[in-house]
């Protein structure tokens, strides 16, 4: 049989396959974009035109925007504590050896097994003991509990590429332990903790059940979605979840960009 | 006229219950090129740590002149490490590596500037100051470390197996390099090795070590010429150990019998008196070879078994009565001269005094 046919046979039906995946996984976000422009109200084909008219809808909605500000104020809080907390766990699994080390390995990467309806009914209770829910460090500090064991993922992956002896040779230089951490292991891992700051944020803004137990009258995005999908079925949802998977994107792709370089950097060593 | 700069005082390290320095007592001159000599795990590398302040000792007192070091912090100690691995900041160009010991030390940008490039110019790495470390060869590398560690002009420079990751023709190279800034610098040069050729070749002093402790000190002809212990040697090669006894006096000294028949050695050890089991240590390179029996006191029939060549000196390994193996070194010059080839039946010889004792 002629191996060049098969071989072309085998790449088209590849590609195909490739290709109906991708098709499947993202046709509903996709017709969610196509009709937040579309100027009719019912989603249906043929079209009825271009019309910007449900962002300005959604836009002039002031619980949307407020939703909107909230959760940008939650995602960007949450992803600079939770980056803090798992850069600190990365480095202490880095740097130190200790009883116990194994099982604060499994302690700190275990919140995200948890199940969200467990996580928030749990932080409900306890929030509202100690008076943190409805307010929005309350949803923070829920989000912070799922969104820091990735950033210590991502932070330890690029600590496990560091020279053993470069802290030493840092200390042996003249510089302080403090100063190390600055000079030597915050540039090195630098790529890594700006990745593990957009990924968190991009979970903590696309995260619905803790906030929802969480947020009483401060809604972020998603809590509002539902609520208005809940109340009736508008375009408006599409224009909504578009601005949603936007942002959302906007942060993968960047976490993916510095992850990639900071992984590079490895293969070249 | 030696001034002992750095002491340690019975250090030892304990890892729980592995021992890696056991009890080391040494003073290191100020100027001197002391080598630490030892096979792997000897506890060379934590001795030079200790020094640095990476590691702390479990015992023993560490002193710069004078001073206990113990409890000070290596960042507080000048004692600069050119690394095995070189240790490069791998996000830093070649010069901000060079200045990083100078930023520590709060010097300004602009004379730091200056004092990285003179230091890279005069280890001829000035036209990479630019380039990441990753950019440079395994021998480029290296110059930027040394350049890092002395661009703070410490008083004393620390090198673990500084030549060990480079290729052959680079480590000689290098060898005399580190030979020729030591005698330019006219500082303290501490290097650790595991190659005695390495440590013979640079040093003023060698310190062997093995088992956590030293073996011996001296200057590398004296331990050449004179090893303190079966251990030393057996460790710097080109030795030939005999076992046996001393019997008696002779006409040159002491009478021995061993496995190559008696034999007579004029040391003058003290120490040691007929009637007692001792090795006899004759350096391979004072035994000589002739085709025809002279009748001299030491002198031993023997088949040459194998030649080793190393450039234009030769190793000739024999097999002597009894199946000892003896060792003569010579030029090749002289090897050419006598024709010898392996299965050629042979005399070799050594003057009385060339012999030593040691305790089995």
């Amino acid at each position: 049989m002629s191996g060049t046919l098969g071989r072309v046979l085998r790449g088209t039906f590849l590609y195909g396959w490739t290709a109906l995946v991708f098709a499947f996984v993202f046709a509903p976000i996709l017709s969610t974009v196509v009709f937040s422009f579309n100027a009719d109200r019912f989603p249906s084909l043929p079209w009825g035109g271009f019309s910007l008219q449900w962002y300005e809808a959604v836009l002039a909605d002031p619980t949307v925007r407020r939703s909107l500000v909230n959760s940008l104020i939650v995602a960007g809080g949450s992803a600079v504590i939770a980056t803090f907390i798992g850069f600190t766990a990365a480095y202490v699994d880095y740097r130190f050896r200790f009883f116990g080390k194994s099982a604060y390995m499994a302690l700190a990467s275990l919140p995200p097994t948890v199940p969200p309806v467990i996580l928030g009914v749990a932080m409900l209770t306890f929030e509202g003991r100690i008076g943190l829910s409805g307010t929005l460090f309350g949803i923070i500090a829920g989000h912070v509990v799922i969104c820091a064991p990735f950033a210590m993922a991502l932070i330890r992956m690029r600590l496990n590429d560091l020279d053993r002896d470069l802290e030493p040779a840092a200390w042996n230089l003249g510089s302080g332990p403090w100063k190390t951490l600055r000079e030597v292991i915050l540039p090195f891992t630098a790529p890594s903790i700006l990745a593990a700051l957009f990924i968190t944020a991009s979970v903590s803004f696309d995260e619905y059940m803790i906030a929802w137990f969480v947020s009483g009258l401060q809604e972020t995005l998603p809590v509002r979605v539902l609520a208005m999908l809940q109340g009736q079925v508008s375009p408006r949802i599409n224009a909504v979840g578009s601005l949603v998977f936007a942002v959302s994107v906007v942060l993968v792709v960047l976490a993916q960009i510095l992850a990639g370089r900071s992984l590079g950097a490895r293969k070249q060593k | 006229m030696s001034v002992t700069m750095i002491e340690l005082d019975g250090v030892a390290k304990h890892y729980d219950a592995h021992v890696a320095v056991a009890d080391v007592t040494l003073g290191i001159h100020k100027g001197e090129f002391i080598a630490l000599m030892g096979p792997s795990g000897c506890g060379k590398t934590t001795t030079l740590r200790m020094i640095a302040g990476l590691d702390q000792p479990s015992a023993g007192e560490i002193r710069m002149w004078g001073r206990r070091l113990n409890d000070d912090p290596a960042w507080e100690r000048d004692t600069p490490l050119v690394w095995q691995s070189y240790a490069l900041f791998p996000f830093l160009s070649v010069q901000k590596n060079v200045e990083f010991g100078l930023k520590q030390r709060g010097m300004p940008a602009g004379p730091r500037a200056a004092k990285a490039r003179e230091w890279m110019e005069r280890m001829g790495i000035g036209a990479f100051a630019d380039r990441s470390p990753s950019q440079l060869s395994g021998g480029q590398r290296q110059r930027v470390a040394l350049a890092r560690a002395l661009a703070t002009e410490p008083e004393i420079l620390l090198l673990d197996e500084p030549l060990s990751a480079l290729d052959p023709h680079l480590k000689v190279k290098m060898q005399a390099e580190l030979v020729r800034l030591h005698r330019e610098l006219g500082i303290t040069f501490v290097c650790v090795t595991h190659s005695h050729s390495e440590a013979f070749a640079m040093a003023d002093r060698v310190v062997i070590m093995n088992e956590g402790r030293v073996q011996q000190v001296g200057a590398p002809r004296d331990i050449y010429r004179r090893a303190g212990n079966r251990f030393v040697a057996e460790f710097i090669g080109g030795n030939n150990i005999i076992p046996g006894n001393i019997i008696g006096h002779g006409a040159d000294g002491l009478a021995f019998s061993s496995p190559l028949g008696a034999l007579s050695v004029a040391s003058s050890q003290p120490e040691f008196a007929p009637g007692g089991e001792a090795l006899l240590v004759i350096s391979a390179d004072n035994i000589t070879i002739a085709a025809r029996e002279a009748g001299l006191s030491n002198e031993v029939a023997a088949e040459v078994t194998t030649l080793d060549f190393a450039g234009s000196s030769v190793t000739v390994f024999l097999e002597a009565a009894g199946g000892t193996e003896l060792r003569a070194q010579m030029p090749l010059r002289d090897l050419e001269t006598l024709s010898l080839a392996p299965g050629a039946r042979v005399f070799a010889r050594w003057a009385a005094a060339d012999g030593y004792f040691l305790r089995p």
